[in-house]
């Protein structure tokens, strides 16, 4: 598993994967991607990280790998797989149909948690952590929504493409990467 | 502080890691660490550096200038309150700062007591130079802990041994038997269930960031190597000779800390770093680390 390492949760995110058995690679230069077999887009911000991805020439090779890849994008990750959003300050891969919203429910006062409902994942309750939370508006008929927060789809899935607009790298429940791995990456192979 | 909010607390922490988080004084000040890629940005009326040279009482700084700052920017913004002054926090939470700093560098409004942080929806930050001041304030409810540093002198010796100590302190804790435990607590003056907690873990309970006399890419390579999780950057990318590029180098470094191929070609041609401050040329009682209990 190779976890886009410039900035924000890839140490927990690789703690998520060793808990399944699965080993995690940093991804910090183009020679990373060619070592890897998926991709985690971590949360952090979605700034720097476009920054770092731009300055260190990653971003096109991250792009080109992006074609084959399975990835998995939580929160600052998603915004970044989504359509390009109106902010010069976010440079997005455009490969999952959607609209991201930053900071949608507000600054860090209104994080929370919550249980969230993802039968297509698991037959308990998920303990989700939302932190400086995006939304998704304009979402495409063709992708499959597989958990919502009231009316908002926070768990998405097109193709081999997962994300989350929450955290599941902060909880001890590794159901979601599991989920990515059995369901997306494996099959994808 | 219930498990739900504890998350919510160091989740943001955990979402900072890897990242630079800078000191400013103004919106313009502020769009120029984003844009070198700062995860977050501290609101302050003036830097430590000027904070020291002025003197007087230095306190929370105007709404009015937070507020600024948080328009111009998308990134969090934290602001500093003096060490007790919850009157100035609940000011701080009311304008939604993301992080509230308790800290030293402003001039201290309680000499015994820190502020009770559980009280708090907002998520603090606080100092520490050992474990045990570390724990305290985890225990009044701090999200995440920085090594102090000796803050506005440029001077990276302090910060170090405040890594180092802590550190050593943590592998100390791991070695003793559950029996020794309490009196381990007793003698340090920090929470048992902290102490025990460490000891199991080998870890703190919340991330641990540098902060205090870090000017150059190399002083946040160095800090990340002694294990930071992240660094906080006050005077010495405002009192450098070339800002911008000063704060995009470091926010390289915090992400390339370990590769000191990529450290030489960040570390060319930025300018002068911060002139700084020798330890001795500092009066003990102008010596802001030693602030806090």
């Amino acid at each position: 598993m190779g976890v886009v390492a410039m900035q924000g949760s890839f140490a927990k995110h690789a703690y998520s994967m060793g808990r399944l058995g699965i080993k995690s690679r940093a991804v910090r230069t183009p020679e990373d991607l060619k070592l890897v077999d998926a991709l985690i887009l971590p949360g952090g911000e979605s700034t720097t990280m476009t920054l770092l991805l731009e300055n260190e020439g990653l971003w096109e090779p991250l792009d080109a790998a992006l074609e084959t890849l399975p990835v998995f994008g939580t929160c600052a990750g998603a915004i970044l797989l989504g359509r390009q959003i109106d902010d010069e300050r976010v440079r997005c891969f455009n490969r999952i149909d959607y609209l991201a919203e930053r900071n949608a429910y507000g600054r860090q006062i209104d994080s929370f948690t919550t249980s969230l409902i993802i039968p297509s994942v698991m037959e308990n309750d998920f303990h989700a952590i939302f932190i400086r939370a995006p939304k998704f508006h304009e979402i495409n008929a063709d992708i499959e929504i597989l958990a919502a927060f009231g009316s908002d789809p926070v768990l998405l899935r097109k193709g081999k493409v997962l994300v989350a607009s929450f955290h599941p790298e902060l909880t001890e429940d590794s159901s979601i990467h599991k989920y990515f791995v059995d369901e997306i990456v494996l099959k994808s192979r | 502080m219930t498990k739900e909010l504890f998350e919510v607390k160091t989740g943001l922490a955990e979402m900072l890691k890897g990242g630079v988080i800078m000191d400013v004084t103004t919106p313009e000040e502020a769009v120029i660490a984003e844009k070198a890629g700062a995860v977050a940005v501290m609101a302050l009326e003036r830097i430590p550096a000027d904070i020291r040279r002025d003197g007087g009482i230095a306190r929370a700084s105007d709404p009015k200038m937070i507020k600024e700052i948080q328009e111009a920017v998308s990134i969090p913004v934290m602001a500093k309150c003096r060490i007790g002054h919850f009157a100035e926090a609940q000011i701080l939470e009311a304008l939604e700062v993301d992080y509230i700093d308790e800290s030293e560098v402003l001039t201290p409004a309680d000499e015994s007591n820190h502020i009770w942080k559980h009280d708090f929806k907002t998520p603090f930050v606080c100092g520490a130079t050992n474990l045990a001041e570390a724990l305290r304030r985890i225990g009044e409810g701090a999200g995440l802990i920085r090594t102090k540093g000796e803050p506005g002198t440029g001077n990276i010796v302090e910060a170090v041994r405040h890594m180092r100590t802590i550190n050593m302190e943590i592998a100390g804790l791991s070695t003793l038997r559950g029996d020794e435990l309490m009196a381990a607590a007793k003698n340090m003056g920090a929470p048992f269930q902290l102490v025990a907690q460490v000891a199991d873990t080998g870890k703190l309970p919340v991330p641990n960031f540098s902060a205090g006399g870090i000017a150059t890419p190399a002083d946040a390579s160095l800090m990340m190597q002694l294990g930071a999780e992240s660094i906080f950057v006050g005077s010495g990318i405002f009192k450098s000779e070339d800002p911008a590029a000063m704060a995009k180098a470091i926010v390289q470094a915090a992400t390339f800390f370990d590769k000191p191929e990529k450290l030489a070609e960040i570390s060319r041609g930025l300018g002068s770093a911060m002139k700084g401050l020798e330890m001795s040329e500092i009066a003990p009682e102008d010596r802001m680390q030693d602030r806090g209990w």
